[in-house]
């Protein structure tokens, strides 16, 4: 459906079009109209208080961020799922109902697995290093 | 409905020029809003503090956001010399398109009449409607995680790692949220779940469990309070903005507004029935023509500034979340309850159905 495809989506183009030149309109329009001013050692550091800092601050940060992540890749691939069959739910009737939830029981069994793992306990590292260093 | 609506085919010219005049006009409306929600955000917070709030410039006030605006494009455009720059100026513009773009699916009223031609009040009737709101807003969440980043100083880093963690997990709740709506309207098209609504009743009262879920995750999207841990003053001093200057720091706040204004609709499309007004019927809608579209249209807009009075209402009376406090909530609560109101809905549409 060639058509329906051009009837659909070119709006879109035309409204992402938009946006990314208004986005470029406002970044060119402050850089030529802003103030030009010296720049200085304190205007260059980062933001700190005060204080001179002396690393970087892309270092490691904590690993709950990473399973965070990976867990949002599993199940939100699981709600996309749910949306094709949500729209086909009254024509497929009591099997489809069935399968899905065979598919919900699964996903609910992960989830308590990855909950009886403690990979969304944010608190727990620190008990744990404070019982560590007791 | 039973009009045949403009295409391409038929009239390249006038469907190209109707479809311009709707962005411009949609886009117009929705930056003046979330401008001046920006007003209306310092105003009500202003009332509730017993405060006078802005009110020097032009009428009570109402210029205020025209003068900041003129005040951040004279701005110096600083750029630290320790940021990584290229990203660091594209970040402030990555925030700041898919809140736009998202504009193209929102339904704004009922279709309207033009030189005999029937032009939908949407700029694009999306058959993949609310997929298309997912995948689009969610990629609002790069400019915050590449601002953080580019940054490279502390602060800026910390609000970007929370962002990332916060709006990926709250997605999920948001998704799995509304999964009850498309199962009794069978159709993902926004404009469907509107006249479905028209006819019938609307979805806050026949899925509350998803109404709360999805405005519990609407503010955890936008990152506004009780879940601005990304930008929590009082621990990030702005968070993932904290190095950005000038008309840079402008954009992240439009993004933002513009999305709160995305969100509000949607609430007001997928639960407040749209441009629907009470004890009226899609063919009352339709009886009353052009005059039908500007009733649907003002009753759309209501319903949308409601909401967002009630984004900033709660800002003033709720605290701030810890960030476990909201991670357990998404994932331990919210999750849960979502995955039960499907079944739940399958359950009561099943029984009805048979």
């Amino acid at each position: 459906m060639p058509e329906q495809a051009i009837n659909d989506y070119i709006p879109v183009l035309l409204l992402t079009g938009f946006a990314v030149s208004f986005a470029a309109f406002n970044l060119v329009a402050s850089w030529l109209l802003g103030k030009k001013a010296l720049t200085n050692p304190a205007k260059d550091s980062p933001f700190e208080c005060g204080m001179v800092p002396f690393h970087t601050e892309r270092r490691r940060f904590s690993v709950r961020f990473y399973v965070v992540a990976m867990l949002f890749i599993l199940f939100d691939i699981e709600v996309v799922f749910l949306y094709p069959w949500a729209v086909k739910f009254q024509a497929l009737g009591a099997f489809g109902f069935a399968e899905m939830l065979v598919f919900l029981g699964v996903l609910i069994i992960g989830w308590w697995y990855v909950i009886k793992k403690g990979a969304l306990d944010w608190s727990s590292s620190r008990r744990h290093t404070l019982r560590r260093s007791a | 409905m039973s009009l045949a609506v403009l295409t391409f085919a038929d009239d390249p010219i006038f469907y190209l020029a109707a479809n311009l005049a709707k962005i411009v006009v949609f886009t117009h409306i929705v930056l003046i809003l979330s401008a001046l929600s920006v007003l209306a955000e310092r105003k009500v917070s202003a009332w509730m503090q017993d405060r006078l709030g802005p009110n020097r410039v032009g009428p009570g006030g109402i210029l205020q956001p025209a003068a900041d605006a003129l005040k951040f494009f004279f701005k110096e455009d600083i750029v630290p010399g320790h940021v990584d720059k290229v990203l660091y100026i594209l970040a402030p513009a990555i925030a700041l398109m898919p809140a736009l773009i998202v504009l193209a699916v929102i339904p704004y009223g009922p279709p309207l009449t033009v030189l005999g031609e029937t032009i939908p009040m949407v700029i694009a009737d999306l058959d993949i409607g609310i997929l298309f709101v997912f995948a689009i807003s969610s990629l609002g969440v790069y400019g915050i995680v590449l601002a953080g980043w580019a940054s490279n100083s502390k602060y800026p880093m910390l609000g970007g790692v929370r962002a990332s963690a916060q709006m990926i997990s709250y997605e999920v709740m948001l998704g799995l949220s509304v999964v009850g709506i498309f199962m009794s309207t069978e159709s993902l098209r926004l404009t469907d779940v509107i006249t479905s609504q028209v006819d019938g009743t609307w979805f806050m009262f026949s899925q509350p469990i998803a109404f709360i879920i999805f405005v519990i995750a609407a503010f955890a999207e936008t990152n506004r309070l009780p879940f601005d841990l990304p930008e929590a003053e009082t621990e990030l001093v702005a968070g993932y903005h904290t190095e950005y200057s000038s008309m840079k720091f402008a954009m992240f706040f439009i993004g933002e507004y513009t999305a709160m204004f995305v969100f509000s609709a949607l609430v007001a499309v997928l639960f407040l029935g749209g441009w629907d007004i009470p004890f009226m019927s899609n063919a009352d809608f339709e009886a009353l023509g052009n005059w039908g579209t500007l009733l649907g249209f003002l009753s759309f807009f209501v319903k949308c500034l409601a909401f967002l009075f009630f984004y900033i209402w709660v800002r003033w009376t709720i605290p701030r979340f810890r960030f476990d406090q909201l991670m357990n909530l998404g994932w331990k609560v919210l999750m849960p309850i979502a995955l039960v109101n499907v079944v739940l809905t399958g359950v009561v549409l099943g029984w009805l159905g048979s």
